[in-house]
């Protein structure tokens, strides 16, 4: 178990110091401008006085070192400062939307993981049937649309013709629980189609893989039923692959999220984001992309360590 | 390609080679085609429909680019084949020269992408060492970032211009480019014929370029065709998000953020742009699956 441990804490160091260069990276990126933010944003033609009162109130007569290992603390305190549009904090900006967030990524993942691996295993048992080519052509089709074609057809499909769910998708805080997943149903199939495909081409795929190999040979020689050798012998040992590629598209939510929230009008986090962007507000697109990058990190990292702690042949490298 | 015998017939007799090789070129190209599934049949026919419609666009089209021409939101109709969009100009001209900005800037955009990754790449696997190191791990980190959210801070910092667009899309998706580069050039920078090239005193450059490029482009071909239609979408996504191609340009993906509210009336014009988008990626996955399965052997076994 020592060498497994030894790994896992690699792995988390690794992903601090991802974390640590990332940030960097965010909050550096600004550097790279030829002026500075200053300047960018209030014009070329801008007072130079109101041009260093600007630059005052951002701290960028500062050095550039100084004012990461500022931001950086203050980040990990929850305050991420001020929002230049209107001045307020960007902490109470951040707070209710994260949650939103929170809620509309895993109602996805509720919906989305069940019901990809089910399909997965249905594909591996019934391989070549016209369900298994059916649901290939769906997923291959899925992939190359766009997420808000998907949610467009969605929304005159579902919200339009048959009437079935709401075409917005404005969450507030004190609405009920019930009413909130109402208002969700169509962001989260969205996101759920988005991610479905790849989840459930991988189960297929993982379970294929081990029906070739010679004790599900044998199992198929004692004369077992179909469902039950994938079932019962082959799915236990695809269980890995399948985790991984669960988290890794738990990871791919935090992008398509950003989209859904803009063609639903849900206040969230990539919303926000979005909106920070168009009037580059950059010290909130900063604390929302840390947001963003953080969690896909954070997802990536549990995907790496799901495959360490359930392939036998990283538990005793040679 | 250096001939020994610098006689005038051989000379004639290489310029006539080159058409003929050419032509034999493009009739292989035709056998394979003909012999392919209707799938890569159809994806060759969308790809070709598209190009036609870019390459043809102002002759194509009944009206200038953002030349308004009615009111907004005019139905389907005579003058207007796909009615009018929200400030009243037309939708198939919009949609027409929509073809030409979105695919090439998405073309420009995936061949600097390939340029400076593939470069990247190539040199990485030649030299090895700490310049590999050093690029890798640069790489590693941008990976970490979801593309989409990176170019949201950058175009952030640096604005929405198109040129902006071109080079922040360019450099994030370098960094796939220069890991697949890197990594398929690594097995063919080991072999016999390098060694033997780097020992006859070739420059890095032509190591590069002709020793270890033309063993490798089969899987770069295709990986071309993956990054585009990635492009392709993010650019799409990035305009409609309303952060990447700004008016008046016609861009397909601020074109559906622009007609949406159709959309609530049950009017599904502004699907028509996004229809586009979908059925252009699914022509390219198409050619590139059999691609894939040409030069691979593959057979969709699992």
């Amino acid at each position: 178990m020592g060498k497994v441990l030894t790994l896992i804490v690699q792995r988390l160091g690794l992903g601090l110091i991802t974390l640590i260069a990332v940030s960097l990276i965010i909050f550096l990126g600004v550097e790279l401008l030829p002026g500075d933010i200053a300047t960018e944003i209030l014009g070329k033609d801008a007072q130079p006085a109101t041009v260093e009162a600007f630059r005052k109130e951002l701290g960028l007569d500062k050095p550039p070192v100084t004012r990461y290992i500022q931001w950086v603390g203050a980040t990990l305190s929850g305050d991420f400062g001020n929002s230049f549009a209107n001045g307020r904090p960007i902490s109470d900006l951040i707070g209710f939307r994260l949650q939103n967030t929170l809620f509309l990524a895993l109602m996805t993942a509720a919906i989305s993981v069940p019901l990809s691996l089910i399909a997965g295993v249905l594909a591996a048992l019934y391989r070549n049937s016209f369900y298994d080519r059916a649901i290939n052509i769906f997923t291959l089709t899925s992939i190359s649309f766009p997420e808000f074609f998907i949610a467009y057809i969605l929304i005159i499909v579902f919200g339009q013709q048959l009437g079935w769910f709401p075409t917005l998708s404005n969450v507030s805080a004190e609405m009920p629980f019930s009413q909130k997943l109402y208002l969700c149903a169509l962001p989260a199939l969205t996101m759920t189609l988005a991610v479905f495909a790849h989840m459930m081409r991988m189960t297929r795929a993982a379970i294929l893989n081990l029906l070739a190999s010679p004790y599900i040979e044998m199992a198929n020689l004692k004369g077992l039923e179909r469902s039950r050798i994938v079932t019962k012998h082959a799915l236990p040992n695809a269980w890995a692959p399948i985790a991984n590629v669960v988290a890794l598209n738990m990871a791919y939510l935090v992008v398509s999220v950003v989209v859904v929230e803009v063609v639903f009008v849900f206040p969230g986090l990539g919303q926000l984001m979005v909106d920070s962007v168009i009037v580059r507000d950059v010290p909130v697109v900063q604390a929302c992309s840390m947001i963003f990058a953080a969690t896909y990190i954070l997802m990536n990292l549990t995907a790496d360590i799901i495959s360490i702690v359930t392939n036998p042949r990283l538990l005793h490298p040679r | 390609m250096s001939n020994q015998t610098p006689d005038e017939p051989v000379r004639s007799s290489d310029a006539v080679a080159i058409p003929v090789i050419e032509r034999v070129w493009w009739r292989e190209a035709w056998k394979e085609l003909k012999k392919a599934q209707w799938t890569a049949k159809l994806g060759v026919v969308i790809i070709l429909s598209y190009v036609f419609v870019a390459v043809f666009a102002p002759i194509l089209t009944p009206y200038g680019e953002s030349q308004i021409v009615g009111d907004a939101f005019e139905p389907w109709g005579d003058p207007y084949l796909l009615g009018t969009d929200n400030l009243g100009r037309d939708m198939l001209t919009r949609l027409i020269y929509g073809a030409r900005n979105t695919l090439g800037i998405a073309f420009v955009t995936t061949i600097l992408a390939f340029v400076v990754g593939g470069g990247l790449g190539l040199t990485a696997a030649t030299l090895r060492g700490w310049t590999d190191q050093g690029l890798s791990r640069i790489v590693d980190v941008f990976m970490a970032i979801p593309v989409l959210i990176f170019a949201l801070v950058l175009i952030a910092i640096f604005g929405s211009t198109v040129q902006n667009l071109i080079i922040i899309i360019a450099l994030l998706d370098s960094t796939r480019v220069f890991r697949l580069t890197r990594a398929v050039g690594m097995n063919v920078a080991v072999m016999d014929f390098v060694e033997a090239a780097k020992l006859r005193g070739e420059g890095l450059s032509w190591i590069m370029l002709r020793e270890v490029l033309p063993n490798i482009l089969p899987p770069l071909v295709v990986e071309f065709g993956l990054r585009f239609c990635f492009v392709f979408l993010l650019i799409a996504t990035l305009s409609f998000l309303g952060v990447g191609v700004q008016p008046p340009t016609a861009d397909w993906g601020s074109m559906v953020r622009d007609n949406a509210t159709l959309i609530t009336y049950g009017d599904i014009t502004p699907l028509l742009p996004a229809g586009a988008i979908a059925l252009l990626t699914v022509g390219v996955n198409f050619v590139v699956d059999w691609f894939l399965q040409k030069t691979s052997g593959l057979h969709d076994d699992h």
